[in-house]
């Protein structure tokens, strides 16, 4: 998508939350990426960047600040109706930082979108992490407690309740699902967190 | 003494199986225990890590009978959660939000390493010098 940037000291750097390898690989494989395509079968970058919902994207300067943090975008407009998000309007500014014509953030600007995790997520992460090495070790009944756990700690963590569903045997896409999503949603609880400008 | 069993302790960074008495709410462990898998040494000044010390104001929540430690008291202490599952024999430690926090705040994205589907590691530091978009995403 932004070959035509490489030339200009551009990266794209992707990092996939799932179980296994073997989860992202169709994925990842179909897409024949030229960039890093990581696999983080921990969600040890959820944790570290406070990544709430997927997809999350961060933009890191050249040196290694940030100077857009979470923020939403995706790839094309597929899921427009459902996320409300135009995947234009990223790119545009993406493309417009890459070339210098429009400067990132300042640093006042990513002090205030920047978001930080609270007590209750960290402990809903340690649930989760607790639970998700559980699962690796094939004790899925054990662990089945410790993600519920997470969730009633964090609904906000979609990383984690989400994340963990296929580990429950549940459909991540399935009907649980979107009953979870609208009810979060019906409580006032966001998706998409888009930064506006 | 207290009598111990075997406990897996984790970690963002690992797992290790420790010496520990689970029960009452409290996971009792030797000092040399605390230092090997979690860092800090139980000093008569505090809980230390190198330099840093961490004063103990409630002796009481971090010490256990015949010298042991609890480490209840020394996530709490430190902020950080723990959640123990006696039944498995494990236990997670976390982070604590403050320090999570506080890295953000710096605005230094944090440095990471990880495998690509070859089972390359990559570094966000091995691209300074470049602008980075990163993507945090997943098949689900």
């Amino acid at each position: 998508m932004f070959e035509e940037l490489r030339e200009l000291g551009f990266v794209v750097i992707t990092v996939a939350f799932e179980r296994t390898a073997d989860d992202a690989r169709e994925w990842i494989d179909a897409a024949s990426p030229s960039h890093p395509s990581l696999i983080d079968t921990t969600w040890a970058i959820a944790d570290l960047y406070h990544v709430e919902n997927v997809p999350t994207v961060f933009w890191i300067d050249e040196e290694g600040l940030i100077v857009r943090p979470q923020d939403v975008a995706f790839g094309s407009n597929m899921f427009q109706d459902f996320t409300g998000v135009d995947a234009e309007v990223h790119k545009t500014a993406l493309r417009r930082w890459v070339r210098g014509e429009t400067p990132a953030l300042d640093r006042d600007a990513v002090d205030r979108h920047l978001r930080v995790p609270t007590e209750a997520d960290q402990l809903a992460r340690a649930e989760f992490g607790l639970g998700r090495w559980l699962w690796e070790q094939g004790r899925a009944e054990l662990a089945r407690a410790h993600f519920q756990r997470a969730e009633e700690l964090a609904p906000n963590l979609w990383t984690c309740w989400r994340g963990s569903m296929r580990m429950q045997d549940e459909d991540p896409m399935g009907e649980l699902f979107f009953e979870k999503m609208t009810a979060y949603r019906g409580d006032g609880g966001v998706m998409a967190r888009v930064i506006a400008e | 003494m207290v009598q111990m069993s075997l406990l897996s302790l984790i970690r963002g960074d690992g797992v290790s199986a420790i010496d520990a008495r689970v029960s009452g709410g409290r996971v009792l462990i030797e000092p040399a225990v605390l230092e090997t898998a979690v860092g800090w040494h139980r000093r008569p000044e505090g809980l230390c890590r190198g330099e840093v010390c961490v004063p103990v104001r409630d002796a009481a929540a971090i010490d256990g009978p015949d010298g042991t430690v609890d480490l209840v008291g020394v996530a709490d202490l430190l902020g950080r959660p723990l959640v123990v599952d006696a039944e498995a024999k494990a236990a997670y430690l976390g982070e604590a939000a403050l320090d999570r926090a506080a890295m953000l705040r710096s605005q230094v994205a944090p440095e990471f390493t990880l495998p690509d589907l070859a089972g390359r590691q990559h570094s966000l530091s091995e691209h300074r010098g470049k602008k980075v978009f990163f993507v945090a995403w997943a098949s689900w």
